[in-house]
């Protein structure tokens, strides 16, 4: 029955929610929408399983003292004087001046940012000692890499300004970018698509059981 | 030159690029050089679409970014907002990145207060709900599903703008701004399922992702990157912008990446293609 009962609900729900976007039928639309809000009500008890995993993981690091298991305290440490914060003022993130939105705007949104703009120097550092012309294919990478770089930037333009339309940098970025770049991508997005089709086909019917976890 | 020579450069320390990088961002920023910005069809579109709106329709503009990303969307999402409230639009907005809340709280308030827009008669502001894409389908229902209340607890049956105003049929068009992969959920639903017009603002890595949609017209616009917002304030006549004054040290900067490229390739063909990295 442990596998029967999910297994059995995956399939009425999963062939339900297919049919039902062809059926207009009045108590289909209200079935559909009793699901969409059951989805959010389910999906909000997966924060509880989550936060639980989160303070598991870490506090296995810091009792067994594993890699980096310094900033694992951070963590918790953030995690448990945020939700504090947070709960001690019933309108803590609409005070601007309140401690919790002091955090946000003075400590966690400079960290966020940072971590992102350190990417603009790894990017270089990784252009100069990777991006290499090692074979046809690399090369072709490259030069068209090159060319929508600055084919998006004012520059790019400005360098080739004097050429005829259709042959400045931002034209021919256009043109990898319309085409080659379109067709790869499109192709791609078919073969996902028919991908997640053909796996969830395989969840309802039962035939892959992977989530059901267990191991075996 | 050398063997030896490119060796030295194969092998220079990291140090050194990042600080190249750290001036040439740092040093355009101090003085406004104002390169040209040419206008791409992909934003111009954006552009004629909202202008072509009457006053007093309603344009959703949903913003999905955090501190991380907002270099690059915030000046996008303020232009948008900016054309809207000049145009006398009324504006919906929601967000879906947890740590966007407030940035995009902030810049509504501010942004709406510039131009004399009320809250609740001239713009709404729905808030953050988990599971986005279970949300996107609901708001294609009504928006009174997800949302029975916006973001600070006022009943939307209560806001003036919202009389009526359902799913996205009582939408003129949806602009998104979205810096995670939520775009995907906003193609998909709000324009597959429910044929809502929709234009896509993302960040530039992302824009080459969005181009087939743009082909099939699943969106009828593209603004990428911060180079997309530069055209956009370059449309509603803000060229003196945040977007439009960082595209110097934008230019500049990819142009010291290529030709760190360019170098890194010259040293490894001179130094017999050894396979380093």
């Amino acid at each position: 029955m442990k596998r029967e009962v999910p297994l059995a609900i995956v399939f009425i729900c999963g062939t339900f929610m297919a049919f039902q976007y062809f059926v207009p039928h009045y108590i289909s639309a209200a079935i559909y929408q009793n699901a969409l809000n059951w989805t959010i009500i389910v999906g909000i008890f997966t924060l509880v399983v989550g936060i639980g995993s989160l303070v598991d993981l870490h506090y296995d690091r810091i009792r067994f003292r594993k890699d980096s298991w310094k900033y694992s305290i951070v963590t918790l440490v953030s995690l448990v004087l945020m939700t504090v914060i947070g709960l001690s003022s019933p309108n803590a993130i609409q005070n601007p001046r309140g401690l919790f939105m002091m955090i946000y705007f003075y400590v966690l949104s400079p960290v966020i940012a940072t971590m992102f703009a350190l990417l603009a120097f790894f990017i270089a550092s990784a252009a100069f000692r990777a991006f290499r012309a090692r074979n046809v294919l690399a090369s072709l990478l490259l030069l068209s890499a090159m060319i929508v770089m600055l084919g998006r930037i004012p520059i790019g333009d400005m360098l080739t300004g004097w050429l005829p339309e259709g042959l400045r940098f931002s034209d021919i970025a256009r043109y990898i970018l319309d085409y080659p770049n379109t067709a790869a991508k499109r192709a791609i997005y078919i073969g996902v698509g028919l991908g997640v089709a053909a796996t969830s086909l395989k969840i309802i019917l039962g035939i892959e059981r992977t989530w059901l976890g267990g191991g075996q | 030159m050398t063997q030896a020579f490119w060796h030295k450069i194969m092998d220079i320390d990291r140090r050194w690029i990042y600080l190249v990088i750290g001036i040439v961002t740092f040093v355009p920023m101090l003085r406004y050089i104002g390169m040209p910005v040419q206008i791409t069809s992909e934003v111009k579109s954006v552009y004629d679409r909202i202008e072509s709106l009457q006053p007093g329709t309603i344009v959703m503009v949903p913003m999905e970014f955090d501190p991380a990303t907002a270099a690059e969307l915030q000046p996008m999402s303020r232009a948008i907002l900016r054309h809207c409230f000049s145009r006398n639009l009324k504006v919906l907005s929601t967000a879906f990145m947890i740590d966007g809340v407030v940035l995009i709280e902030n810049d509504l308030k501010v942004i709406a207060a510039e131009y004399g827009k009320v809250y609740g008669k001239d713009y709404v502001y729905l808030g953050y709900k988990p599971y986005m894409e279970v949300v996107l389908l609901n708001m294609g229902e009504n928006f009174r599903k997800p949302f029975p209340k916006d973001y600070y607890g006022n009943k939307l049956d209560d806001l003036p703008m919202m009389k009526g105003v359902n799913n996205y049929s009582n939408l003129a068009c949806i602009v998104n701004v979205n810096g995670t992969s939520g775009a995907d959920f906003w193609i998909n639903y709000a324009n597959g399922r429910y044929g809502a017009p929709l234009a896509l603002g993302v960040t530039a890595v992302m824009a080459t992702d969005y181009y087939a949609f743009l082909q099939s017209k699943q969106i009828f616009g593209l603004i990428g990157g911060l180079k997309g917002a530069a055209e956009y304030e370059k449309l509603i006549g803000r060229n003196k912008d945040i977007a439009n004054r960082s595209m110097d040290a934008v230019s500049v900067a990819h142009v010291f990446i290529i030709l760190f490229i360019i170098i890194g390739n010259i040293a490894f063909f001179a130094t017999g293609r050894e396979k380093r990295i």
